[in-house]
């Protein structure tokens, strides 16, 4: 388990060394949504109906910006391959590194949210439904990107195929998570979107490193 | 018993499969023309118009088994693709990678179709019904299936990469299915449901079985030849091809 | 039978546009993809003949 939390430690460091990759991946973020009243219209009935889904659909996005580079410096400096020799399961080390990826790009979204729900004249009910949704559903996203990152390790092209490959896959967890504040604006209760949203993240903790894991084998053959 | 264990995996080597595959692709053609042409007849000239839809309703003997075949294909696909991954036999991922296109074929026949269907009956092309969009997800699963095969160089790598999306996709077809079906139904003013059909007249349960199975014959016929001419492309160097009489000429 | 004439065939009862818009495009398809699997066929049949040829002539 300490080797795990190693690699979080590792990758969270390497993280601060190259802040600027994060930062770009937060003010994608921050601009995708800030684009949206402007193409629409300032009326604010509007813009809280569309909310959800915005700030959903950009965090989604968001998200994919990350993933290409998950696994490619540790394949390109050969760090993987000493994971995959390593006497530790490299599932659990995989896990960790999307742990670490979760920390980098998926929790700043979920802190930032709030602030930008602002820009969308969510009231409060609506930002903490809104956080919860993606508190469960960005790790779900970085699990399945995982999975992703891992087929298209050093293919040519990779970003696109990425997301052509990811992108139909997180339609589950857009559906449920925008689907949660939906929910709760029109009064009928989130309850039951942020339970299945959350069974879902259990579901993909179990198997996605595992698939991710079968992936990374594959593509260091 | 172990001998039937031994008959079955000799068959799994591209080299007996290829000779075996070349006979049976003209049955299935033979089936495929006796079935769609019997489908055919009844769709046009045995159904009787339709009470409510008129003659728009004959779409259906086409929609539905495009549908059908698309979402089976990427079922058998997924299994190929398993069992490619547990046993490790080459032809496995031959039959996944020479049915992905047939497969993304029919479901964007099961789109275009529904499309046709839509625009007399709904009055629009397109409505965001669970089941349209999610058949427009299978379509870019499929997509996504043949655009990672594509970009990996090496045969085997591209075979296992395949084959674990595809296992990745099965699992999440139903997922993805029952949460468009949650979605929808959240939004029901926005779209209009299908399912207020009436009951289907029993000649055209009929018509549509037929024309399933000649979808079906003219997949297996398809993604045989297909698989021929992959088993001829990643063999290309061995001793059996050069042998073959085709290439002999 | 549920036509009196051919021109009420092809009108299907003011559904024309629609259903030969899907039968069309379904038996083109169908035809199209036969076809691009056979050329890939004859494709690659080609290249191994010729492979073949050169091999045989740098034996003798």
């Amino acid at each position: 388990m300490s080797a795990v939390f190693a690699i979080i430690r590792r990758d969270l460091l390497l993280a601060m060394r190259r802040k600027s990759e994060v930062l770009t991946a937060l003010f994608f973020f921050i601009i995708v949504v800030s684009l949206f009243p402007l193409g629409i219209g300032p009326e604010p009935a509007l813009l809280r109906k569309i909310a959800p889904g915005i700030l959903w659909v950009a965090a989604l996005l968001a998200t994919m910006l990350g993933l290409a580079r998950l696994f490619a410096p540790d394949h390109a400096d050969g760090t993987l391959e000493q994971m995959v020799l390593s006497p530790t399961p490299l599932g659990l080390l995989i896990a960790g590194k999307i742990a670490a990826h979760w920390i980098t790009t998926g929790l700043p979204l979920v802190l930032l949210a709030p602030v930008l729900g602002i820009q969308f004249d969510l009231d409060s009910g609506a930002q903490g439904i809104l956080v919860v949704s993606l508190l469960l559903g960005t790790p779900l996203l970085s699990l399945i990107g995982a999975i992703g990152a891992a087929l298209t390790l050093g293919l040519r092209g990779g970003g696109v195929l990425l997301s052509l490959l990811v992108l139909p896959l997180y339609v589950p967890t857009l559906i449920f998570g925008a689907g949660a504040v939906e929910a709760y604006i029109s009064g009928t209760g989130a309850g039951g979107h942020l339970s299945l949203l959350a069974a879902l993240l259990v579901l993909g903790g179990f198997f996605a490193p595992w698939a991710t894991t079968a992936a990374l084998r594959i593509a260091l053959e | 018993m172990s001998n039937k264990i031994v008959n079955w995996f000799k068959y799994a080597s591209p080299q007996s499969f290829y000779p075996v595959a070349g006979k049976m692709i003209p049955w299935f053609w033979v089936l495929a023309a006796i079935f769609g042409v019997t489908g055919l007849w009844i769709s046009f000239f045995v159904a009787p118009t339709d009470a409510t839809q008129g003659e728009g309703y004959r779409i259906i003997f086409i929609h539905v088994p495009a549908a059908w075949m698309s979402m089976f294909i990427y079922v058998v696909m997924a299994t190929w693709a398993g069992l490619g991954l547990a046993l490790n036999t080459r032809l496995s991922g031959m039959m996944a990678q020479a049915l992905a296109p047939t497969g993304a074929i029919m479901a964007f026949l099961s789109l275009w179709t529904g499309a046709f269907w839509g625009k007399p009956m709904w009055g629009a092309w397109w409505v965001w019904d669970a089941r349209l969009t999610s058949a427009l997800i299978l379509f870019f699963l499929y997509i996504g299936f043949i655009a990672l095969q594509a970009a990996i160089d090496d045969a085997r790598r591209a075979d296992k990469a395949g084959a674990i999306l595809a296992l990745v996709g099965v699992v999440n077809v139903p997922i993805i299915y029952f949460s468009v079906k949650w979605w929808n139904t959240l939004h029901q003013g926005a779209s209009v449901s299908i399912n207020k059909a009436p009951a289907m007249a029993t000649t055209m349960l009929w018509g549509m079985l037929i024309m399933a199975l000649a979808f079906w014959m003219y997949s297996i016929a398809v993604a045989l030849t297909r698989v021929r001419a992959i088993i001829l492309e990643r063999e290309a160097h061995t001793e059996w091809v050069k042998e073959l009489s085709e290439v002999k000429q | 039978m549920n036509w009196g004439s051919p021109a009420e065939f092809f009108a299907m009862g003011g559904y024309g546009l629609y259903v030969w818009g899907s039968f069309g495009v379904c038996a083109l398809l169908m035809i199209a993809e036969p076809i691009l699997v056979g050329k890939r066929r004859t494709s690659i049949l080609r290249s191994l003949r010729r492979e073949r040829i050169a091999e045989t002539l740098d034996t003798q």
